[in-house]
């Protein structure tokens, strides 16, 4: 059951980077005194309520606010007369995009509510009771039009439309009539044609997958405060907060500027976090009050109103050599958008057949709308759906021509300078790496009782770089505060100061982190893509460079000698040589205490946009056992494998690469969304959409594989997506192993399992008879 | 709905508390808003997720379970209450040094659950800790880490 790490570079001799120290803000986290987004209390502040739509799909007719408004204890109501209609304009959010057109109407429905949940209108009040006797004031007139769930319901021709004005992008010539199909894409190289003709066997296989939720276990949550004269201050749980202040300021029509942002400390965010939902409310709630607006989610608010992934409808085709060479790949993607346009399937797209060196490939996605909560990113978005299907198809592929699973992913592994669909080809990565350690590994050759089974597969993530700033400050004892704009979700404050730390040559417990306000550091993009460590680490090691450079100035002044001759050494500022002179090395300490006669206080700086995110492989081995009496799967063993690059903090990176496994391990078993006919959602809390508990999971082994990325100082990739990826088709084929069924659905739930094996079983006794 | 409120006098973290409520306030909702001790959470309000753990009279419960008007002459431990001063608690240190949390949220109600397991159970098997923390969810870790911090702790403390 140990953990080990495995570097394919030359050890390094760092003395923090690489070494699991304790987070710098951990005491806070045990103790309770962590402040996350429903911590914070303001003088006179209101509590705010969103009233949701109880229809799937209908016209808002009119509404009536008057008698919500004459309540006591009632401050401000609001609806879409308080929050600016956008034009269409495509933003960045994480890996995705979002369209500002779309997002006001999310926030708050304008022509028409388009999902059960979808806000129509909220109310401020003294007291949540008041607030919440406000909301049955308010009356809505309703036109209730027939709703569509389903991802290959919603594109059939005669299907109900969300909106009547979609027409279908990437389709030449562009159709006559609307649909709900917002977008069609397609990715290709080679000759998917000739390649199949190559092939000696071909397995084409369909796919469902349901809308599974982040699950963070923080409520979204804010408190928003504007002041008479339009500057405003919001408080709020997310994982970018430049990102949140551009939307809010756009949904109110201010000045960014105006608006200060800050966030608190996060309870989980895994891309769920990205946009906004109560936000702008809250401040146009203030606004209209006067006063402070505190607004939480209920649990129940989160399933029903913010976004889970998608859940997808697929096709596909592989062939191979009888040898196991991969001669062609196919993919059809439906992926169900939500309300709005915008659902992963080009990312889904891109990643599908990565873990691959491949000459044919094509991949077709289909962006389609539904009536059910707009989808967000979450954790890889896009990927976990696509490579599962694929993986499952290698999988069969490989035992159809009696290759193991794990030699036939070998044999056509992507590596460095492998031609992707999407355009670039691969610089250094460690799919290789990562699929021998899986080889290696004493679980891979474990042996199997009855109803056991065994499986692999491997996960591709792009990650990302981006915007990002750092400021280090250092005090006139030599101590530094390092400020950061990436809100810490799973200890990035710690993996960002051990490299501080290192660069400056100083230890760990002098480097203080905050992450910054909107006001206090430039723009920084968000927390996702496993960008943290990654992008804002380079800031911070650029950050902590611009200092030094500064220190060697203010020594090279007091010595009267070249900066050349100035080097930095462990904390120390040293003649470069002999030649340079016998100078006593200075300290930071000793620098710093003179900066007022040097030329002043010494800060360094970085804003950046950093490019060259290296992409992470990983490879997971999973055995279960199959119940075949309940049908229930139980994990009986688990090992995950990836590819970090460098891991800065390599307790943290394994929880990553644990954390994605059993999210993967809940999509695979478990989680889905169930709906009614109503179109309504059944399961809209933790005891019947079923996450993953302590009880359900083994310990989860980690091997850490390190092929340095070149454009990191350090060498880091990230890693917080790709552990997702693996679990869903590893499970398939395991299950497959153990009872002899491969299902092409998820989730794997017992009731499903269990029908699965009774048809199977009746099957045998009709063939016996 | 009655305009007025209950006091109820009771004990939290050792201190006698008074305080005024409404009738069908939980106890995670005095705790949080009226006392701001907020280092018990709300992920659910419905007892599935754990992270308004607290003990009342020395039995693990679901703050959000519980009416504040309940606690009258009762005892409430709290997060707040868990370490000694300046010293952590072993658990706390524990899962510091195994870096038994990501986002942090989960953390004061698992902790507190697992103050109370060790508080009955001080040698608990691996499977006694799984399932006795299954009321508690944590969607960062996949809690090995937690389990192993748990296992560290109540090593160390029959040491010492």
């Amino acid at each position: 059951m140990a953990t080990s790490t495995k570097s394919v570079s030359e050890s390094n001799d760092y003395k923090w980077v690489g070494t699991s120290q304790v987070r710098p803000d951990g005491v806070d986290k045990v103790t309770g005194r962590a402040s996350f987004g429903a911590d914070l209390y303001a003088p006179n502040m209101l509590v705010g309520k969103i009233l949701r739509s109880p229809h799937p799909h209908a016209r808002i007719v009119s509404m009536d606010i008057s008698k919500a408004e004459a309540l006591s204890g009632v401050k401000a109501v609001v609806n879409k007369d308080d929050i600016c209609d956008l034009p269409s304009e495509m933003v960045p959010a994480g890996e995705m995009m979002v369209n500002y057109r779309d997002i006001t109407r999310n926030v708050m429905a304008r022509e028409k509510a388009l999902y059960e949940g979808h806000a129509v209108a909220a109310v401020a009040a003294i007291s949540e009771s008041i607030a919440r006797k406000a909301l049955s004031l308010i009356d809505v007139e309703y036109e209730v039009f027939p709703h569509v769930i389903d991802v290959v319901d919603a594109m059939k021709p005669d299907a109900p439309l969300l909106h009547e004005d979609l027409i279908t992008a990437g389709v030449e010539p562009a159709p006559e009539k609307p649909s709900n199909i917002a977008k069609r894409m397609e990715f290709s190289q080679g000759d998917c044609q000739a390649g199949f003709a190559a092939a000696d066997v071909i397995v084409e296989r369909e796919f469902t997958t349901k809308p599974v939720h982040q699950g963070y276990i923080e409520p979204h949550a804010c408190l928003a405060n504007v002041a008479e004269d339009g500057k405003a201050e919001l408080w709020c749980t997310t994982q970018g907060h430049f990102i949140a202040r551009g939307h809010c300021a756009k949904l109110l029509g201010m000045d960014i500027s105006k608006l200060r942002v800050t966030a608190s400390e996060i309870g989980g965010g895994f891309g769920g976090k990205t946009v906004v939902y109560l936000e702008p409310v809250a401040l146009a709630l203030s606004r209209k009050a006067g006063q402070p607006v505190k607004m939480v989610m209920t649990r129940e608010e989160v399933f029903r109103a913010s976004g889970p992934t998608s859940g997808a409808h697929m096709r596909i085709k592989m062939g191979a050599t009888k040898d196991g060479r991969i001669t062609a790949a196919d993919a059809l993607l439906h992926y169900q958008a939500g309300a709005f346009p915008g659902s992963p399937v080009q990312l889904g797209c891109m990643c599908a057949f990565a873990p691959y060196d491949l000459e044919n490939v094509r991949t077709v996605g289909y962006d389609v709308v539904v009536n059910r909560p707009k989808v967000a990113a979450y954790r890889a978005p896009g990927a976990p759906i696509a490579e599962y299907a694929a993986e499952c198809v290698v999988d069969e592929l490989a035992k159809k021509i009696g290759i193991d699973p794990l030699e036939m992913r070998l044999q056509n592994a992507a590596k460095e300078g492998t031609q992707t669909v999407y355009g670039p080809k691969f610089g250094p990565v460690g799919l290789v790496e990562t699929l021998e350690a899986a080889r290696e590994h004493p679980h891979y050759r474990a042996p199997l009782g009855k109803n056991q089974g065994r499986g692999i597969a491997s996960g591709f993530w792009f990650n990302i770089g981006g915007e990002s700033c750092a400021t280090l400050n250092l005090s006139e004892d030599g101590t530094a505060h390092l400020v950061v704009g990436t809100p810490d979700i799973g200890g990035s404050r710690a993996s960002l100061c051990q490299m501080a730390a290192e660069e400056l040559g100083i230890d760990l417990d002098k480097v203080h982190p905050i992450i910054g306000d909107t006001a206090s550091l430039g723009y920084t993009f968000l927390t996702g893509g496993s960008r943290a460590t990654f992008a804002t680490g380079m800031a911070v090691v650029e950050a902590a460079r611009d200092v030094i450079d500064k220190m060697r100035e203010r020594v090279a002044k007091t010595w009267d000698i070249p900066v050349d001759a100035v080097v930095w050494e462990q904390g120390f500022a040293r003649p470069a040589s002999s030649n340079a002179g016998a100078f006593e090395p200075m300290s930071i300490a000793e620098i710093a205490a003179m900066a007022n006669k040097t030329g002043g206080p010494l800060v360094g700086n970085a804003a950046i946009n950093a490019q060259g995110a290296g992409p992470s492989f990983g490879t997971h081995i999973v055995d279960v056992e199959v119940d075949t009496e309940t049908g229930q799967v139980k994990i009986l063993r688990y090992t995950a494998i990836q590819d970090a690059g460098k891991a800065v903090h390599p307790s943290f990176v394994e929880g990553q690469m644990q954390g994605g496994a059993v999210q993967g391990i809940g999509w695979a078993l478990n989680e889905e969304y169930v709906y009614g006919e109503d179109g309504k959602l059944q399961n809209a809390g933790f005891l019947d959409y079923r996450i993953p508990v302590c009880s359900d999971v083994p310990m989860i082994d980690t091997v850490i594989v390190e092929v340095p990325n070149p454009t990191h100082p350090y060498g880091v990739r990230g890693v917080g997506e790709t552990p997702i990826i693996p679990p869903m088709a590893a499970i398939t084929s395991a299950i497959e192993q153990a009872i002899g069924i491969r299902f092409n659905e998820l989730p794997m739930s017992p009731p499903k399992v269990l029908a699965a094996i009774e048809a199977s079983n009746s099957a045998v006794a009709d063939a016996a008879e | 709905m009655s305009k007025s409120k209950l006091h109820v006098a009771t004990t939290i973290n050792g201190d006698s508390v008074e305080f005024l409520c409404e009738p069908q306030q939980t106890l995670l909702d005095v705790l949080r808003d009226e006392l701001h001790l907020t280092g018990s959470k709300e992920g659910c309000a419905s007892g599935d997720c754990g992270a308004c753990s607290v003990t009342f009279d020395g039995r693990l419960v679901c703050a959000c379970l519980v009416l504040a008007v309940e606690s009258n002459g009762h005892k409430v431990e709290t997060i707040e209450g868990m370490a000694d001063g300046e010293n952590l608690h072993p658990l706390q240190e524990k899962f510091l040094e195994h870096s038994a949390l990501q986002c942090g949220i989960c953390t004061p109600g698992i902790l507190v659950a697992a103050k109370a397991l060790l508080d009955i159970d001080p040698d608990p098997t691996e499977t006694r800790v799984r399932y006795w923390l299954a009321g508690n969810l944590c969607r960062c870790t996949g809690y090995d880490k937690i389990v192993r911090a748990v296992l560290d702790a109540a090593a160390e403390m029959r040491a010492n």
